[in-house]
């Protein structure tokens, strides 16, 4: 399952990467999001997929019983989808700021701090 | 003048010699040591780690050149004092100054490269201060520029070419380096090495086709060219190349290059200095002919050239300091420094200078007694002696030496002695300048009477630096009186030719002007056509990369991420690995099924609506992902997190217009190969990563301290909030801050929306 997982993350990457280098700016936000998505699959599955067993220690034991799913990637990605969260909301703010300022979602036509040489 | 200023003036004019008066008698002091062949060796550690130290050696050569600086630098202070008196940033003067010498005495003491180099941009950066001095002028501050930038990237050759000295022969230190005989000749590494170095002392000694820098940084004030011009500055690519005369000398292309770059350059200028009509214009040429002389008898390693080189150097030194000086006064009294006006009559007006003047120009024209006459026919017999085209290099040094005759009678006998009456400025009167103004350049004069009378005294200075170039060598003995030899045949037939060509420089000037004005090859405006695409290259450069388009930016990152990745896969001829299709269950199908579902939809559709469901899906198949191979945890949070950007997503989207206002999707099959790329890449990577056996080590030591040391029974919660707790409160600083600047941000629309 991890080589499917790998191809699929492949796919989530290109997919975002394409929306990024869209015009306009909300087709750059769908592929952050999607972006976000793909890296959090990618540290899961680096870590090895174990089916059906939380990384959880029974009552009355000071380990785990077997093999359980690798707590660490867990950690890692519940960490990076609180801050990839966060990272989205700034992000989404700032294009709606922007387009309220710009009155556009161009972001070929958001030339404030870097205007057209020649005034063209 | 002075006088006006009172005491404290005073204590300004004189304070800032006396630095280079202590560090002279200090030097000084070494003299009987080094003299019967001992050296001084002085080290601090400075960077350790990469073998850098500040480690000074006081040999013959060192001393020689410390003698020199500190020497001419009182000289040259002392006459500061009264020359810039009153100026409104005299301070800052005598701070640049000072500063300067203290960095070119670090730069012929040092014994460690890296510190060499470091003095050697110190000087750079100094003299560019001095020669913008005047920085209210544009013509003085282009000629800093100029300098700085012609003598900076040099020194970075040279950085290049000391780094590769330093890991050919294994340390930085040089008499380590020069201990180990033909450890940097006889290395493949050679020509890089002596390239990078030559590059260095060609641009500092402003050796043709660099030379351009040197006569205009004669928009120094008077002193400072006084200065920069005998003994320091143009003096350190000279000292430079004597230092590693030992490490890199004696081979064809060190011979070759500085024998073909110096005669060049020797002759070159000479012919130019007859050219120029600004008496300081004349004396800077005469230096370029001087340094292309000593670069020229550095070329090879026979005892008697070597000991010319020496010999010229000190002589040269204490000339050219003194007409310099001179010059100024002529400046200071006349107001002009116009060859065409200085014409006679300033002998009887300005005596001291007169006199002071004529000796060195003595001395420059090599008469006897005079140190420059034993200077001039030690070139003649070194040059004989080293020679294989004997013709070709003796009229080229005699021509030179003929030519700067007659520079040397332009600038020191015509202004004073000549028939005609100078121009002045209105309201000069020639005037013999004060005390400090001559006492100077007078002591510098007798100096090479007295060197010459007592050779033996010149050969305390001289003979202990010939040995340090020339460690197996013996030093030529310094005399007046050969007898009647080549040399004394070339000596005379100098003077004749140099006797005409004053007689006839006026005509000469002339001519040159003439041959000048027609002549299409100008370095110095080559120079500004080198600025000007460089400035050109670089707006081109940053109009592409810099656009201004976050799509360019983005696609450059991107590019530059792919470049580096499949770069190195490809470089290291790493393949990806083989996958096999494994049996999945109808579950796991189905997840997959949803996420590609989802993504196809956020990518293909036109419509917003559509696009925020297709995220919802993605945002689910992830969790259910998490779900089934054991992360509830995540999944919980994913779920959460998901439904928020959808509804954020949504609320925001409603107050924006559609995705595609003009109604059509545009193809972008570039970008599209880039994202699949970029997409291969990654999972190129993971598959790799897959290949490689899980380290359990971290996982392990979790599962087994995680009830019995943090008492809790969920591993990924207790990594969170007991082991990595700092990482999680970092976590939410992060959404803290992403939700005050989002607040930040709506506020702000608000507050104009209500004005």
């Amino acid at each position: 399952m991890e080589a499917v997982l790998a191809i699929l993350i492949g796919l989530l990457v290109a997919a975002s990467v394409y929306l990024m280098l869209a015009k306009s700016i909300l087709r750059f936000l769908f592929g952050l999001i999607l972006i976000s998505n793909a890296a959090n699959l990618l540290i899961f599955a680096a870590g090895r997929l174990t089916p059906g067993q939380p990384p959880l220690i029974p009552e009355g034991a000071d380990a785990p019983f077997g093999t359980v799913a690798n707590a660490l990637p867990q950690a890692l990605v519940l960490t990076a989808i609180v801050i990839g969260f966060g990272l989205f909301a700034f992000a989404l703010v700032l294009a709606w700021r922007a387009y309220t300022e710009l009155g556009t979602l161009d972001s070929d036509e958001m030339r404030l701090a870097e205007p057209r040489e020649g005034g063209s | 003048m002075a006088a006006a200023h009172g005491t404290d003036w005073r204590l300004r004019a004189f304070a800032p010699a006396v630095l280079p008066v202590v560090i002279f008698v200090w030097a000084a002091g070494h003299l009987p040591a080094v003299a019967a062949g001992g050296t001084v060796r002085l080290a601090w550690d400075w960077v350790p780690s990469l073998g850098v130290s500040l480690s000074f050696l006081i040999d013959g050569l060192s001393l020689t050149f410390a003698l020199l600086i500190s020497g001419i630098g009182a000289v040259v202070m002392l006459y500061s004092g009264q020359y810039l008196s009153g100026h409104e940033h005299y301070g800052r003067f005598m701070g640049y100054l000072t500063a300067f010498m203290l960095a070119m005495l670090g730069l012929v003491l040092a014994d460690n490269l890296i510190a060499l180099f470091v003095f050697w941009e110190l000087t750079t950066v100094t003299s560019y201060l001095l020669i913008g001095f005047g920085h209210a002028d544009a013509k003085s501050r282009r000629s800093a520029l100029q300098a700085l930038l012609v003598t900076g990237t040099g020194g970075l050759a040279l950085l290049a070419g000391f780094i590769l000295i330093g890991s050919v022969a294994g340390s930085f230190e040089l008499s380590e380096v020069l201990a180990q005989p033909g450890v940097l000749t006889d290395h493949p590494w050679y020509l890089a090495i002596l390239i990078l170095v030559l590059a260095g002392a060609f641009t500092k000694s402003a050796q043709f086709p660099l030379h351009f820098w040197l006569p205009n940084a004669m928009a120094a004030p008077t002193p400072v060219s006084a200065y920069l011009h005998s003994a320091t500055m143009v003096k350190g690519g000279v000292y430079l190349l004597a230092r590693m005369h030992p490490g890199l000398g004696g081979t064809e292309p060190w011979f070759w290059s500085l024998t073909v770059f110096g005669a060049f350059t020797a002759v070159f200028a000479s012919v130019l200095a007859l050219r120029q009509s600004d008496l300081k214009q004349v004396l800077a040429y005469t230096t370029l002919m001087a340094l292309g002389t000593l670069t020229l008898f550095l070329a090879s390693g026979v005892d008697v050239a070597i000991t010319a080189a020496v010999t010229f150097l000190i002589v040269h030194s204490l000339y050219k300091a003194c007409l310099f000086l001179a010059v100024g006064n002529i400046d200071h009294a006349t107001g002009t420094r116009e060859v065409s006006r200085l014409t006679g009559g300033l002998a009887r007006a300005m005596p001291v200078t007169t006199v002071a003047a004529g000796l060195a120009a003595l001395s420059m024209a090599g008469f006897p007694p005079f140190l420059g006459f034993i200077g001039k026919e030690l070139k003649y017999k070194g040059i004989l002696a080293v020679a294989s085209e004997p013709y070709v290099v003796v009229a080229a040094v005699l021509a030179a030496n003929a030519l700067m005759f007659a520079a040397a009678a332009v600038v020191a006998f015509r202004p004073f002695w000549g028939r005609g009456t100078p121009e002045l400025e209105p309201g000069a009167t020639p005037h013999e300048a004060p005390w400090p103004m001559w006492i100077g350049p007078a002591a510098l004069a007798l100096l090479g009477v007295v060197f010459g009378l007592m050779p033996d005294l010149a050969a305390v200075l001289v003979d202990p630096a010939v040995v340090a170039i020339l460690p197996a060598g013996t030093p030529y003995e310094l005399k007046l009186w050969h007898g009647v030899n080549v040399p004394l045949l070339l000596s005379i037939a100098t003077f004749v030719l140099g006797l005409g060509l004053y007689l006839a420089s006026d005509r000469l000037r002339a001519g040159l002007a003439a041959i000048e004005a027609r002549n299409p090859v100008h370095f110095d405006r080559g120079w500004d056509r080198v600025l000007d695409g460089v400035k050109a290259f670089a707006g081109w450069q940053t109009r592409l990369v810099q656009s201004g388009e976050l799509r360019v930016y983005l696609r450059l990152t991107f590019a530059t991420f792919l470049a580096a990745l499949g770069g190195t896969m490809l470089a290291r001829g790493i393949g990806v690995p083989a996958v096999a299709l494994p049996q999945l269950l109808a579950k796991e199908w189905a997840v997959i099924v949803l996420i590609v579902a989802g993504t196809a939809l956020v990518v293909l559709t036109r419509s917003r609506v559509a696009a925020i469901a297709g995220l919802g899906v993605v945002g689910i198949g992830v969790a259910l992902v998490f779900i089934i191979y054991g992360a509830p945890d995540v999944a919980i949070t994913q779920l959460l997190v998901e439904t928020l950007v959808v509804v954020l997503v949504a609320v925001v989207l409603l107050r924006m217009p559609r995705l595609y206002s003009e109604g059509r999707v545009i193809h972008r099959p570039v970008d599209a190969v880039l994202a699949v790329a970029i997409g291969g890449a990654t999972t190129a990577v993971l598959l790799l990563v897959l290949e490689v056996p899980l380290d359990r080590r971290l996982t392990t030591w979790f599962e087994e301290t995680s009830w019995p040391e943090a008492f809790g029974r969920n591993i990924v919660n207790v990594i969170l909030v007991d082991f990595r707790a700092l990482d999680t409160f970092g976590e939410i600083a992060v959404v803290l801050i992403a939700a005050l600047s989002a607040f930040v941000l709506i506020k702000g629309i608000r507050r104009e929306g209500r004005e």
